[in-house]
């Protein structure tokens, strides 16, 4: 196993192919909580805590059962399920630990079971590491990087977001572009500075 | 019938989706490189609502309520799978360029609100018309963002050249492109709501002057 492509998966997935700046994957949380950094940052890491453990247990489903059984068509069914009882898991003990944490999330706890990140990953590894149904060699020390690094990349984002954000509650802004419409444009603004990286090369 | 009709139009003006409701964001924004695009991710996401929306209402009465939401999302797992098989088979070169956004409509958050909001609550006929009636919303709303996307970052709308000598803006059909045009639209839609609002409480004390 060579630590180039683990390096090359970090670059990647936190830098040039970012999940919210250049994929569009997880938008909705991300405009939705990231308007404190406190929140914004324990969001982000609750979603690469489920980003990590869901690749981890969607490859042993997509190793052990689809592809033995000839049924990779279910993916999706498989994957959201799994996915979804995770979700679960870790709502339940957000719940318990920290019921603060809990009330601020409301809605969007729930919703990291929509979140395309989560899902988003599971998709992307299953279909860059198994090629026609063979597997890569290696294929589950990567999926669990790319799935860690999404992850990060998506807290770096959030992290970002609502740094400008906090400050721009003391600014004045046009009364239709509150909130909303000026999060997308500062999202718009921070994802071309992203691209910036996409010259990196190995 | 009018209420059906109602249903209908709802969700093309003012339970809009994308602009009135801001769901389903992440495919809106990644697929609206270009019209045919949009009307393809359009046209999956109508089929995933409308056979999700008639199972989950014709269901409501057996699925219980504390495990609803693992039903629905099987019930729509189904049909976004159902859909997958559909366009790689008859539209390889669409499911190519939508790309890692077919699967993932099951985690459409228009698709399972319509399915909490509205299917477990109402009739399959009613639920029918709620859910082309969004679809067709989505559907505008993708087409409106693409033609925009495409037209100023690649100069084309439906592949066609418009203008002549028009140098176009590749960085609208890139990511930040995609960020910025819904960005716009949904600032310029408030503007035209807040107006709208102004506009009648000017009236209200104008007339509450007169008396």
């Amino acid at each position: 196993m060579d630590v180039s492509k683990l390096v090359m998966i970090f670059i990647s997935m936190v830098f040039v192919n970012n999940f919210i700046l250049s994929k569009f994957l997880g938008l909705c949380s991300f405009i939705g909580v990231s308007k404190e950094t406190g929140p914004a940052v324990s969001m982000g890491l609750a979603v690469t805590f489920v980003t990590t453990m869901s690749s981890i247990i969607t490859w042993f489903i997509y190793r052990f059962v689809l592809i033995p059984f000839n049924i990779t068509y279910m993916r999706t069914i498989f994957f959201i399920l799994v996915i979804a009882t995770f979700v679960q898991l870790v709502e339940m003990f957000i719940r318990k630990t920290s019921p603060h944490l809990y009330k601020f999330f409301g809605i969007y706890l729930p919703l990291i079971t929509v979140n395309c990140a989560v899902l988003g990953v599971a998709v992307l590894n299953s279909q860059t590491f198994f090629l026609d149904r063979t597997v890569v060699k290696g294929s589950f020390v990567l999926s669990l990087t790319q799935g860690f690094f999404a992850g990060i990349g998506y807290c770096l984002a959030m992290l970002l977001m609502s740094g400008i954000r906090e400050r721009l509650e003391l600014v004045e802004v046009p009364q239709s572009f509150k909130d909303v419409p000026l999060a997308f444009i500062i999202a718009s603004l921070m994802s071309l500075s992203f691209m910036g990286f996409s010259g990196f090369k190995f | 019938m009018s209420s059906l009709w109602q249903e209908f139009k709802k969700g093309i003006t003012i339970e809009n989706p994308t602009f009135v409701l801001v769901l389903g964001l992440c495919p809106t924004l990644a697929v609206s490189t270009s019209v045919q695009n949009a009307i393809g991710m359009g046209a999956a996401a109508t089929f995933v609502l409308l056979g999700s929306n008639i199972f989950i209402s014709a269901l409501r009465n057996f699925i219980p309520d504390r495990i609803r939401i693992p039903c629905y999302i099987v019930i729509i797992a189904t049909f976004v799978t159902i859909n997958e098989m559909v366009m790689k088979a008859y539209f390889p070169v669409l499911n190519h360029s939508l790309g890692i956004f077919v699967p993932l409509i099951v985690v459409n958050c228009i698709v399972l609100g319509r399915a909490e909001a509205f299917a477990s609550k109402n009739k399959v006929i009613n639920s029918i018309f709620d859910a082309l009636g969004m679809g067709v919303g989505f559907t505008i709303a993708l087409i409106i963002i693409a033609s925009i996307r495409e037209f100023l970052g690649n100069g084309t709308i439906f592949g066609i050249a418009l203008l002549k000598g028009f140098e176009p803006i590749t960085m609208m059909v890139l990511a930040p492109g995609a960020l910025f045009t819904i960005g716009m639209l949904i600032g310029i839609i408030n503007f035209y709501h807040l107006k709208k609002k102004t506009h009648k409480e000017i009236k209200k004390v104008g007339c509450n002057g007169c008396k």
